[in-house]
């Protein structure tokens, strides 16, 4: 059953050192608060997991939290690269980062898999890319109806999921619509999971296309207005696009992106103040 | 026909668009879009040809119809105008491996002869000189899609002899690879560059240069090529932007 609790206790209490930690989101409710709270307790030695590490990874990355990543695509969307998360491949620079790459369709049925218990999943991928000679976990085996070759990918099983939706009621039980990416998977196939939400209200009122997560499947709830800026969650916020163009110089130098982050992040107590330093209005709910 | 001056760019967009639009009237509408040039060009194609082309996008988004251009896959104006917002477990599994996408249209840092892609490292995997986003939704698009249109700009840096790294393939090292790999899609069929368009030769799998946009010469395709570039016998050159194809292009631009 899960905690309804501040989101600097979930992160105290479920995340620890050299976890595999899974923040997903795809360009829609990203947890960037939670990357925040991650970064100004210190945690080192994580395993980074997600299948587009965009700006919050490349926060987490320069701020020295991961010492891996599994990934299938880091870039900033629309924008170009990842400075940190190219300076820490390239330089080794604030340490060294392990990478294991996959494709989009390979982690997406390494979560599905996941989160279904399974010990891996099958997909038609990868074959004649470079992608296999680099990464241990792709291998071709054989449908035992038909003989085709298909390729097999293991399943991810991440210690914490961390994902952001729209709402939570107060029993704790979360929903989320609109792009909803893969985090039912990732919440799913992790051992632990915390979400962070806009609102918590009294009832939860349908919506199309929504992914609900029962309270009961999860272990912490925090509630974090704002929590996915400069990403956004749909009904609440739109995607702040002109954040990521800002992002592209701030990280292009590690002397800017250490005073940035020192300044905003590790120099903030909480989201709250996080959103006053960057000058961000809260909304007041829908 | 246009008087107005127009940029390369443009040229190479129009004709990406132009080409979505006759696979669209050819029965062929559903394309699956990387962002950049192709979800431009796509977009332009939407808003230029009927039938239109079906607009798939990564984040899950199926027949999108956004008014501007989104800045990146998952922006919210291609959920909210979307026929059907799906997961992206599914998005892959079941529309894309299935086989229900008629074009993958992609981009790319080094595209080589046998049209492969390469998104990863520019230099060795374990020491690159750059670290490039990565392979992404390309392999699976490139492999699965009945057809793959690429859409790049022309130079010695990215149409090199040999990709780095292969994160995508095309035609591999050249006829039968693709067969052998089981591919199901057909391969890359088109790239519209800001000097022409190459295609397939349908022996060799080699890319040609089979049009070059007007006041391009061949020697400057020659010198914006990393391989000994060989041109159709029937190399012709593409039709100039209409004024209606960079009026509607340069408004979703500013939108």
């Amino acid at each position: 059953m899960t905690t309804i609790c501040s989101l600097r206790e979930a992160v105290a209490e479920l995340i620890h050192d050299g976890d595999s930690i899974a923040m997903e989101g795809f360009t829609h409710l990203i947890p960037h608060a939670a990357g925040h709270e991650i970064i100004r307790q210190g945690r080192r030695n994580l395993h980074l997991v997600r299948m587009t590490p965009d700006v919050i990874y490349d926060q987490l990355i320069g701020a020295g939290c991961a010492s891996r990543l599994t990934f299938s695509w880091g870039g900033n969307p629309g924008v170009g690269s990842l400075y940190r998360l190219r300076d820490a491949v390239e330089n080794a620079w604030p340490h060294a980062l392990e990478i294991e790459e996959h494709s989009h369709a390979g982690m997406a049925t390494r979560y599905a898999a996941g989160a279904a218990n399974l010990p891996f999943g099958i997909l038609r991928g990868y074959v004649g890319t470079g992608l296999p000679e680099h990464t241990s976990g792709i291998k071709q085996i054989s449908c035992p109806f038909t003989g085709e070759s298909i390729t097999a990918v293991p399943a991810l099983r991440p210690d914490v999921a961390v994902v952001h939706a729209q709402r939570a009621d107060r029993e704790g039980t979360v929903q989320m619509w609109g792009l909803t990416g893969v985090q039912k998977e990732a919440v799913l196939s992790a051992q632990r999971s915390i979400v962070t939400v806009e609102e918590i209200v009294d009832e939860l009122t349908p919506m199309a296309n929504s992914v609900v997560l029962p309270s009961w499947v999860l272990t912490a709830v925090c509630h974090v207005p704002q929590g996915a800026h400069p990403s956004f969650a749909m009904g609440y916020s739109t995607r702040d696009n002109a954040f990521y163009k800002a992002w592209d110089p701030i990280a292009k130098d590690r002397e800017v992106f250490t005073a940035w982050i020192d300044r905003h992040v590790r120099g903030t107590a909480d989201h709250e103040e996080f959103c006053q330093s960057i000058g961000l209005g809260v909304h007041a709910g829908v | 026909m246009s008087d107005a001056a127009y940029t390369t760019d443009e040229l190479m967009i129009v004709n990406a668009a132009r080409q979505l639009g006759s696979l669209a009237a050819s029965g062929h509408p559903v394309c699956f879009v990387g962002i950049g040039l192709p979800s431009t060009a796509a977009n332009l194609a939407r808003h230029l040809y009927r039938p239109s082309p079906v607009l798939v996008y990564e984040s899950g988004c199926i027949g999108s119809k956004p008014t501007r251009l989104p800045l990146s896959i998952g922006d919210g104006e291609l959920a909210e105008t979307a026929d059907a917002v799906v997961s992206v477990p599914e998005i892959f599994a079941y529309w894309l491996q299935a086989g229900r996408v008629d074009v993958g249209f992609l981009g790319g840092a080094q595209l080589d002869k046998y049209a492969n892609i390469n998104s990863t490292v520019i230099g060795e995997y374990e020491h690159p000189l750059t670290r490039l986003p990565g392979a992404g939704g390309a392999p699976e698009i490139a492999a699965s899609a009945g057809t793959v249109m690429v859409i790049m700009r022309q130079s010695k840096r990215a149409f090199v002899e040999r990709c780095d790294f292969r994160s995508s393939v095309g035609y591999g090292d050249g006829p039968g690879d693709r067969e052998r790999f089981g591919l199901r899609g057909g391969g890359p069929k088109w790239v519209i560059t800001d000097l022409g368009v190459l295609e397939p030769d349908p022996t060799s799998c080699e890319l040609c240069m089979v049009a070059l946009h007007p006041g391009v010469t061949p020697e400057q395709a020659i010198s914006a090529t990393g391989w000994p570039l060989r041109f159709a016998d029937a190399l012709h050159t593409t039709d100039m932007p209409t004024t209606l194809e960079l009026e509607t292009l340069r408004e979703l631009q500013a939108a």
